[in-house]
């Protein structure tokens, strides 16, 4: 959708067609415990991995998956953005990819490691 | 008869977004640069320390992960309170709000435990790199969610006074925003800096 | 309406009444306290800045008293190295940007047909904020013993405050400390300030505005708020490293502990690069307006316009490194900054040339806001062109740190900046006051302006690439430095004279100007079909939008030749001018201003005694409570 798409939507409307597809909407209740099941077991398996014998590389990726992995549960579900308006998420993923990059490039010029 | 600027009841909005949940947005994304930046520092003076305490030394791994643990759970709870009141629920919006309340307030003393550990260890500001960036990341961090504490707090009081509806619900909404941020903001320092080590 | 004088009973519950009822009225200077209202704040924003640019500008005079000849004793080494320092900090933070912010108050609800802001007390706390943070930073100038002895307390270590200078072992005294705290308070302004905008802009046009039927100022309030919010938390975390090193004995810039220098310098510099375009940009947004209206033309290219500006401000994050060629990073990050910074002249380019092509076979009034608009044209180019010899790494090995680097940047923040700055402020005084500027006086302004101008900085050009240092007191004579020195400081008061020349035209202007009417200009957008001054509600009815500069669509149609043909009784809906009863406003507030004097009683708090942080921060929290917790708006107005 579009700016003028977004305008062209009055208020009445949008909750018109959230009462009618309710339930995907919003999670329900029963889904966002399972999302926190999932994350609860995620970090087990993360604290697991630390104690694990493997080569540092390795576990670096790893963990950043199952960490990116997190993020993603509660950044879309929670926070709602795989529901909400394209505009936040845009905002959110400038703000976090800006932050990401530069500061990669950053910590790179001074010869620090990120990992 | 035209509509006035009114933040409470904006209906009509160029983007038919809510002002407020704009702001929050905004705000969020430009929070990103401010712990990324404090992130950075941590991980460029990674293993600058010139004396220790050094991280293997002081880190408690699985105490940290029950207290990252219970700031997870807190975000259950926050969801699950929007969803009550979303859905009508006021009593299960009192019960889940203070539950997350009490489980940010548990976090913090956890927080608060590692701290006065490490210190004893011999850990501060100014004994190296670690204690520098350590302390203020995480004190930053710790801060972010008092404030998000007295922010459920005081929701939590409103709720009470039946100042919250299911019709007028973005309050908790917002704070839930807040309040996952910070969460999510803490499984980025979990993992890179108390999981991996150098 | 009753007044405290007299009475007897709970003298202060009748005297807050009074004065919540007053602010109601509008009238007295309690409203002006509590203001929610945009147009007030904007032009609080507008006296403090102007106030602040006299401050810098004598601190500006002192510099060119100083340097006028060699090995002068006028102002010693500690004296000069704070003026310098205060002048930059300044300009940059108590001038420019806050000026920037007084345009944004005062015209981008107009120009998008709303009524207010997104959060009118968010805009309140904001200048309030701002105002805490100038005076406290500048209250350093006391702190250094007897300011009459000369000795200033003010902060020594440049608008830049490199680190290790800045360290309490390099930099005694307190004036470090005033200005972290200082610019921390003024960071959380421009923050609030950016936030609102960016909600305001994309939420509350009128219908039919689409963001391609904007004002181009308006898209350039856009990207600058963007920039705000994205790199002010940047210098607040370096801020907060550099207190916690100083305060708390942290270690962050500290290199026998294993810390970093060039940290600062990175952390300082990654806001700093897209500050530039914060200070510019919308400059750029006056001028986008100014020449099209002066030229009876629409803007050219202004998809273009609008596409270069959003470019400019993505790519303004992947050029800092230009800030630190010489500080031994290497040749790869050195070439690939360059290569980022020779591109980021390229949508620049695109504008000038875009706003060239306006002006071009256009019916040209030379009046004053065209000229100053003009003149931004010509000296900016100036100064993007030294900015693009900055851009080539073995050319800034020389140019660096020399003088060469001050003519650059005063020609794209003063010759730029500043010289729209002051063209907007002609071009749309009429607007606010209903009067005209008297154009005699701006003729004047303009020219010794821009005489005095390029007579102090062109010559800097010179004695930079003939080695003159950066931040020296003062110099020996022979070194082929002393005539264009003295060059510069008789400039410096021609510019001195023109400054003067202005403020009394904006004095006799608002006693006694001419009237100017609705539209003197023959506008192009919203603001100009409002009455002159506006009225506090602004739009009695908000418009409806069928094209970009709507307004001049009202008010013309076009001829085979393109030529504008006055529709008849177009544009003037002003005959039953409906009077905007039933307009429900915010109502005003005294909250944000409680907020924002909490600041600087915590800062003060944490460098001379603790026990002052909590009664500050009692001051913020009682403050953001009652901000909360009050309805944005009362019944009936």
């Amino acid at each position: 959708m579009t700016l003028a798409d977004y305008r062209k939507i009055r208020p009445e409307d949008l909750e018109a067609k959230e009462a009618e597809t309710g339930a995907h909407a919003h999670p329900s209740a029963l889904e966002y415990v399972q999302i926190g099941i999932v994350l609860a077991i995620v970090t087990a398996i993360e604290v697991g991995l630390y104690y694990l014998d493997i080569s540092h590389n390795l576990l670096v990726v790893l963990l950043i998956g199952l960490s990116a992995l997190k993020f993603s549960l509660v950044v879309l579900w929670f926070m709602h953005l795989r529901f909400d308006n394209r505009l936040f998420s845009q905002f959110f993923i400038l703000g976090f990819l800006l932050a990401l990059s530069v500061f990669m490039v950053a910590v790179a010029t001074l010869h620090g490691k990120l990992v | 008869m035209e509509q006035a600027v009114v933040s409470g009841h904006q209906l009509e909005t160029s983007t038919g977004l809510d002002n407020r949940k704009l702001l929050m947005w905004v705000f969020l994304a430009s929070e990103c640069l401010f712990f990324g930046s404090l992130i950075a520092a941590y991980l460029l003076y990674r293993d600058r320390s010139v004396q220790g305490p050094y991280p293997s030394d002081l880190f408690d791994i699985p105490f940290t992960s029950v207290s990252a643990f219970v700031l997870l759970m807190s975000s259950v709870s926050m969801v699950l309170a929007l969803s009550s009141i979303q859905r009508g629920n006021r009593r299960g919006l009192q019960i889940w709000l203070f539950t997350t309340a009490v489980l940010g307030i548990l976090f913090l003393s956890g927080q608060a435990y590692e701290f006065t550990v490490f210190h004893h260890e011999g850990l501060s500001l100014s004994r190296n790199m670690f204690g520098t960036t350590f302390f203020v990341l995480t004190g930053f961090h710790g801060a972010h969610v008092t404030v998000g504490v007295l922010i459920l707090l005081s929701l939590f009081t409103m709720t009470l006074q039946g100042k919250i509806t299911q019709e007028e619900s973005l309050p908790i909404e917002l704070a839930g925003l807040y309040w996952h941020f910070v969460d999510i903001v803490w499984i980025v320092i979990f993992t890179l800096i108390y999981l991996i080590q150098p | 309406m009753a007044t405290a004088i007299g009475r007897q009973r709970s003298g202060l519950a009748e005297a807050l009444r009074a004065a919540r009822e007053a602010a109601a009225d509008g009238r007295g200077i309690w409203s002006w306290l509590a203001t929610v209202d945009h147009k007030r704040i904007g032009t609080l924003y507008g006296f403090t800045a102007l106030f602040f640019f006299v401050l810098g500008g004598i601190e500006a005079l002192l510099i060119r008293i100083q340097l006028a000849r060699p090995e002068s004793t006028i102002l010693n080494a500690d004296q000069y190295n704070r003026i310098f320092t205060m002048h930059g900090t300044t300009m940059v933070f108590l001038v420019v940007m806050p000026l920037s912010a007084a345009f944004f108050n005062l015209l981008v609800p107009l120009m998008i047909g709303a009524r207010d802001v997104a959060f009118p007390r968010l805009n309140a706390f904001s200048y309030w904020t701002f105002l805490a943070g100038g005076l406290f930073l500048n209250a350093s100038f006391f702190t250094g013993g007897n300011i009459f002895h000369g000795d200033l307390g003010a902060p020594d270590t440049g608008w830049f405050g490199y680190s290790t200078l800045t360290s309490t072992k390099f930099s005694h005294g307190h004036g470090v400390d005033f200005w972290v705290f200082g610019l921390q308070i003024l960071g959380i302004a421009s923050l609030a300030g950016g936030f609102n905008f960016i909600v305001t802009i994309l939420n509350m046009r009128a219908p039919g505005m689409s963001l391609f039927r904007m004002p181009l100022f308006v898209w350039m309030a856009l990207v600058t708020s963007f920039l705000i919010v994205f790199a002010m938390p940047v210098i607040a975390v370096a801020l907060f490293e550099l207190m916690f090193d100083r305060l708390f004995g942290a270690l962050f810039f500290e290199p026998a502990a294993g810390g970093n220098p060039l940290l600062w310098q990175h952390m300082f510099w990654l806001f700093g690069h897209p500050e530039v375009y914060i200070l510019i940009l919308p400059a750029m947004g006056i001028v986008s307006e100014i020449l099209p209206t002066f030229s009876r033309k629409p803007l050219f290219g202004y998809p273009f316009v609008v596409f270069s500006g959003v470019a400019i401000g993505f790519m303004s994050w992947g050029v800092w490194v230009h800030h630190m060629y010489t500080t031994g990073l290497g040749t790869v990050a050195n070439a690939a900054f360059g290569v980022s910074t020779i591109m980021i002249g390229v949508p620049t380019g695109v504008k000038i040339f875009n706003w060239m092509a306006t002006l071009w076979g256009g019916a040209i009034r030379l009046n004053t806001p065209l000229l100053f608009a003009v003149g931004f044209v010509g000296m900016f180019t100036i100064g993007g062109l030294s900015g693009i010899t900055h851009s080539m790494v073995p050319s800034d090995y020389q140019q660096q740190d020399t003088y060469y680097v001050v003519a650059h940047f005063h020609y794209v923040l003063f010759g730029g900046a500043v010289f729209a700055l002051f063209g907007g402020a002609y071009y749309w005084f009429p607007k606010f006051t209903g009067k005209l500027m008297n154009e005699t006086l701006g003729q004047i302004n303009f020219w010794t302006l821009l005489l005095g101008f390029n007579m102090t900085f062109f010559p800097m050009h010179m004695s930079g690439l003939l080695g003159m240092p950066r931040r020296i007191y003062t110099y020996s004579e022979g070194q082929g430095w002393d005539l264009w020195n003295l060059m510069s400081s008789v400039g410096a008061f021609i510019i001195a004279f023109s400054v003067a020349v202005f403020i009394v035209n904006l004095v006799l202007s608002i006693m006694r100007g001419q009237k100017s009417g609705a539209d003197p200009w023959d506008g192009r957008t919203l603001e100009w079909s409002l009455p002159s001054p506006v009225p506090h509600y602004n739009f009695a009815e908000i418009p409806h939008v069928h094209a970009r500069d709507d307004f001049w669509h009202r008010k013309y149609t076009e001829d085979e030749a393109g030529r504008p043909i006055p529709v008849v009784a177009g544009g003037s809906d002003g005959h039953e001018e409906p009077d905007g009863h039933g307009i429900h406003l915010p109502s005003p507030s005294y909250f944000p201003l409680l907020a924002s004097v909490g600041f600087p009683v915590i800062a003060t708090g944490l460098i001379y005694d603790y026990a002052l942080v909590p009664v500050g921060a009692a001051l913020l929290l009682v403050g953001l409570y009652g901000w909360a917790m009050e309805p944005a708006t009362e019944e009936a107005l």
